[in-house]
């Protein structure tokens, strides 16, 4: 690793640091960024993600190697040094090049697949909760019988049927198998919502049922779905990490960091590093996306949104 | 002169707030008196301080984000509530002074029986054994009215209307014999009717047990028809202090007069608004309790305030020559009893 | 009934159905009679005042009118156009003819929604205006609810009670409508505020010749504002009279009972109180005959009562009671 990339990497760090400091400067002179850092673990948190998103887009600054470059078959398995600073793989590449890569496609494919996620469970919830009546029963039904499948089950069973699967496909199986708990929630949150009086005076104005939904309804059942979201960007990655690590998710060469475990795993007794590396970074995100989670269900929960 | 039950002198509870909205002062320097066997009648709109002092009395204030400062002083039977042990205070607390909260619903215990929660006290206070207080229990809600009342005790508060649920409230509040009963808006979460059996039932009550009762309420009916003395408080302070018949026939702080003015009343002339007569009204609204304004904090809505109002917080002044704050006496806190001649010009029409 | 009413409606029925039985799927246990027959009629520019206790259906009576909830039966006819017989479409136009200003200022306004969002909206709905003269409009109608136009950026938690109730009828008033439905519009705020809001909404009737149907607990408040005063007790009118001769004479005992219960703020008024015993019994099991009759302390109750309920008739020419003696008046409070 040249001493460009090093500078790189702590130049990242840096950006980080600042987006940690700025956003907290700007949460400051509100009630509910007050409670959002008042958080014991929402300033870690919020700086690991930080940190890892500026990894993700900088990652041809920060790695020496391209992702699949093989140095040359007679460096597999070389402990981390100053050269690779988190040693190589089986096949001689290096794992701290194919980590920066690999974030990008691990924290992609989170971001992608939740969002693909909470919009279907806003809609599907916001639909059921906001007409009830027969619409709500079918969907509810329909809601229960995909939360009893094992998703990872389900998952599998599509990637399966395909031959070489893209990566949107993937991307898009997650996102469609992973609304189910968003829907229930935001249904939840509309059947009450529904009955403020606020939505009443809507309707009296004379609103259109698409208008009150967006509108009234959706803005105000907005924290949970947030909430969720964050939360749900955690299990998508490590989803995908499992699915990579049984060999049926992102396909190799491409770097994520579910098939960089798979690929350390077998020689994990001799050279742990490039298994124990990409687990690692997927802990610290989860957990850093959890906390961030935490710290926003506290920040936006409207029964503390004093007047 | 008799020794008052209960003194409470220049209470003052502050509340600490979220960063960046400073302190409220809740209650800002309050004092008066409840004598032996009397019903002291407190009256203020939403936010006046009335529930933080009957909280500070017992103790009850959340610390933080609130605190009772350091020089307040509530004195009962000769006791500093103020400095007592917490064994001792609890020993007061339900046994020789209750309290009966505004919300009925949310007030009682869901997963116990009403008779448990009513025998609980006699348990604690009395060392009662297990069959005799619930035998005081029923023995209570016969007191208080309810029908059937061998039946009901093992009834759960959802089983019961919100009539009823303010009877066992007063029951449990009842049930050790207090000499003093803080009543906190008891009746103002009930329909008219219920609020009259509710009224009644004190006032029955009251004088077969001999007790003290501070009735607090926003409805000046309500006091009229029970309270024997008045405390009108305002932006956490009492502005007025008088006998009933007194304050209803001479108010004299301008908030206790608009207040009268404004209340909608069954005897005025029909159809008041059509027949071209308006409600007289108060402009503006109650301030918040974290920006009391300076001087007398009834100045932005005072039709009659002047220059020294809007500088000078005025004292409680005694209207009536007889001193202090027992009975009889009568104390407003208005600069316009240092210079009657400026109450000319008619409030507003 | 006057061939001048601007509102009339007839036989109102809305039940609600009741817990069901077998986890949801059996028949309802029981149905909540929460509208059961009513009928009454408001003359342009003139207020009905509708007053009972609490579960007594009055706002279900509000809002069946409106049709923010379907009833079950009757008729509402507003300017002789039938409301109930509308298309989703035709419903939508007619919402810019009646209004509602509902009784919680808290619940009533988004929250994420300003002042000034609040008011375009309706505009924007019924393309009645936009850009600057939306803008001029809202100006307009803040100044004639007494609101501060520096309020125009004011999020509802920022607003007291009373401010956030002017700006409930503000949007009800920004569509022009003919009649406003005020369900306890003041039954949330304080007394001093409660005086403002009550003067507004008789101004505002004045000036724009508004047909109100005002929906109140306290017979006293309603005393104020109404030119007529219909009472109910569960689910049904049982007196319905012009306001004077209704508080100078209540026929009904219950109207009797109601107008006495009302504390007074006259430590001298000698009155004698009739205190009625029991609660409100639940709209889901009403007792047969009366409906009154396990409360009622008419002296000459029998077991008429009890078995035979009476029907809402003309006692005098305007005085329309449901008791089987209202031949006698009852001693006015
Ligand atoms: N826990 C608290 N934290 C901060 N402020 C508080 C707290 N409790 C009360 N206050 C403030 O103290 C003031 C007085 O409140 P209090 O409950 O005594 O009013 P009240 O006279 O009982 O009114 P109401 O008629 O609405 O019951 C209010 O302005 C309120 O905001
Ligand atoms: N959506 C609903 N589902 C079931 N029951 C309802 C519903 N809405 C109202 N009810 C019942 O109908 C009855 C009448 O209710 P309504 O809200 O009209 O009373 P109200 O006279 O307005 O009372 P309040 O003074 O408390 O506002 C009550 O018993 C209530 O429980
Ligand atoms: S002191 Fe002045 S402002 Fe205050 S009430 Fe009296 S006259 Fe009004
Ligand atoms: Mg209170
Ligand atoms: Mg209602």
């Amino acid at each position: 690793m040249s001493v460009w990339n090093w500078l790189a990497l702590g130049g990242a760090a840096v950006v980080a640091l600042a987006v940690v400091a700025e956003a907290r400067r700007r949460a400051l002179s509100g009630p509910r960024g007050r409670r959002f850092f008042r958080h014991p673990t929402a300033m870690p948190g919020t700086f690991v993600l930080a940190f890892f998103v500026t990894i993700a887009v900088a990652a041809p600054a920060v790695a020496p190697y391209p992702p699949y470059y093989q140095i040359d078959v007679v460096h597999p398995d070389q402990p981390p040094s100053v050269r690779f600073p988190l040693g190589t793989d089986p096949l001689s590449r290096d794992v701290w090049s194919r980590l920066a890569y690999g974030a990008r496609i691990s924290l992609g494919i989170g971001t992608l697949a939740m969002v693909v996620a909470v919009t279907l469970g806003a809609a599907v919830g916001a639909v059921a909760g906001y007409f009830r009546g027969s619409v709500d029963a079918a969907l509810m039904r329909v809601v229960d019988v995909a939360l009893a499948m094992p998703r990872i089950f389900v998952l599998l069973m599509a990637v399966a049927l395909w031959e070489h699967l893209p990566l949107w496909v993937l991307v898009l199986l997650i996102g469609l198998t992973g609304w189910f708990g968003t829907s229930r929630l935001v249904r939840a949150e509309v059947l009450s919502l529904r009955e403020r009086e606020f939505v009443s005076a809507a309707r009296a104005l004379g609103a259109r049922s698409g208008h009150i939904i967006f509108r009234h309804v959706l803005p105000n059942a907005a924290a949970p779905i947030i909430v969720s979201a964050a939360l749900g960007i955690g299990n998508v990655m490590l989803l995908e990490a499992g699915l990579s690590f049984l060999g049926m998710g992102v396909p190799s060469p491409a770097p994520s960091w579910g098939n960089m475990i798979a690929d350390g795993l077998p020689k994990m007794a001799v050279a742990p590093w490039s298994a124990t590396f990409p687990g690692l970074a997927i802990s610290l995100v989860v957990m850093a996306l959890n906390a961030i989670g935490d710290a926003l269900r506290d920040a936006l929960d409207p029964r503390r949104e004093t007047a | 002169m008799t020794e008052p039950l209960l003194r409470v002198r220049d209470l003052k509870t502050y509340f600490v707030t979220e960063q960046g909205r400073g302190t409220a002062r809740a209650v800002d320097g309050v004092s008066f008196e409840v004598q032996p066997g009397e019903t002291l009648g407190i009256v203020g709109e939403s936010g006046c301080g009335k529930t933080v002092t009957s909280l500070s009395i017992l103790r009850l204030i959340p610390e933080p984000p609130g605190h009772v400062r350091p020089g307040s002083f509530i004195e009962f039977e000769g006791r500093n509530l103020l400095t007592l042990e917490p064994r001792e205070l609890r020993a007061i607390r339900g046994n020789e002074i209750a309290m009966i909260f505004q919300e009925p619903m949310t007030s009682l215990n869901p997963v116990f029986t009403v008779g448990d929660q009513i025998a609980e006290a006699a348990i604690v206070h009395q060392g009662l054994g297990r069959a005799a207080a619930r035998a005081r229990a029923i023995e209570m809600l016969r007191l208080v009215g309810i029908p059937d009342p061998d039946e009901r005790v093992d009834h759960y508060p959802h089983q019961m209307s919100g009539g009823m649920r303010q009877r066992v409230m007063i029951a449990m509040a009842l049930v050790c014999r207090p000499k003093l009963l803080i009543a906190d808006e008891p009746t103002t979460a009930l329909d008219v009717t219920i609020q009259a059996q509710i009224l009644e039932l004190l006032d029955r009550l009251q004088a077969e047990l001999g007790m003290a009762v501070m009735l607090i309420t926003h409805d000046l009916g309500v006091v009229a028809g029970s309270a024997d003395r008045v405390v009108v408080m305002y932006a956490g302070q009492v502005v007025e202090q008088a006998p009933t018949p007194e304050l209803f026939a001479r108010p004299l702080h301008p908030y206790t007069e608009g207040l009268l003015a404004s209340v909608p009343r069954l005897d005025a002339p029909p159809a008041g608004a059509r027949a071209g007569g308006r409600l007289h009204s108060i402009p503006g609204q109650v301030p918040a309790a974290t920006a009391w304004p300076s001087g007398c904090r009834f100045h932005p809505r005072c039709p009659y305030a002047w220059d020294r109002c809007r500088a000078e917080e005025p004292p409680l002044l005694d209207a009536a020559g007889t001193g202090g704050t027992g009975p009889g006496s009568h104390t407003v806190r208005c600069w316009l009893l240092t210079e009657p001649r400026r109450r000319t010009p008619a409030p507003r029409p | 009934m006057t061939p001048a009413a601007l509102v009339q409606v007839e036989g109102l029925v809305k039940h609600f159905p009741g817990e069901r039985r077998w986890f949801g799927l059996g028949r309802p246990r029981s149905v909540v009679r929460a509208v059961d027959g009513v009928s009454f009629a408001i003359p342009a520019g003139s207020t009905l005042g509708l007053v009972g206790e609490s579960g007594c259906g009055k706002s279900t009576t509000g809002r069946a009118m409106l049709r923010l909830i379907e009833p079950d039966r009757g008729r509402v006819t507003i300017d002789g156009q039938d409301v109930l017989a509308l298309g989703a479409r035709e419903l939508r136009a007619l919402r810019r003819r009646m209004q509602i200003v509902f009784q919680d200022p808290y619940g009533s306004l988004n929250p994420r929604m300003t002042v000034r969002q609040t008011l375009v909206e309706p505009l924007a709905i019924h393309r009645i205006a936009i850009g600057r003269e939306a803008e001029r409009r809202i100006a307009a109608l803040l100044e004639e609810v007494g609101l501060d136009p520096a309020f125009e950026g004011s999020y509802p938690h920022e607003l007291s009670g009373g401010q956030r109730q002017r700006v409930g009828i503000a949007r009800a008033l920004s569509v022009e409508p003919q009649v406003l439905v005020l369900d306890e519009p003041v039954s949330a705020l304080d007394v001093s505020v409660q005086a403002q809001v009550l003067n507004l909404l008789a101004d505002l009737q004045a000036r724009r010749r508004l047909t109100y149907l005002f929906i109140a607990h306290d017979l006293a408040v309603v005393k104020h504002i109404a030119d007529q005063v219909a009472v109910m007790y569960l689910g049904k009118i049982v007196e319905h009279a012009p306001a004077p001769a209704l508080y100078a004479g209540p026929r009904h005992p219950y109207t009797a009972s109601l107008l006495s219960a009302v504390p007074v703020p006259d430590p001298t008024a000698q009155r004698q109180r009739i205190v009625l015993s029991g609660d409100v019994p639940s709209p889901a099991h009403p007792p047969a005959g009366c409906p009154f009759h396990p409360r009622c302390p008419h002296p000459k109750k029998n077991d008429r009562c009890r078995t035979e309920a009476p029907a809402l008739r003309e006692v005098t020419p305007d005085q329309r009671v449901a008791c089987h003696f209202a031949e006698e008046p009852l001693q006015p409070s």
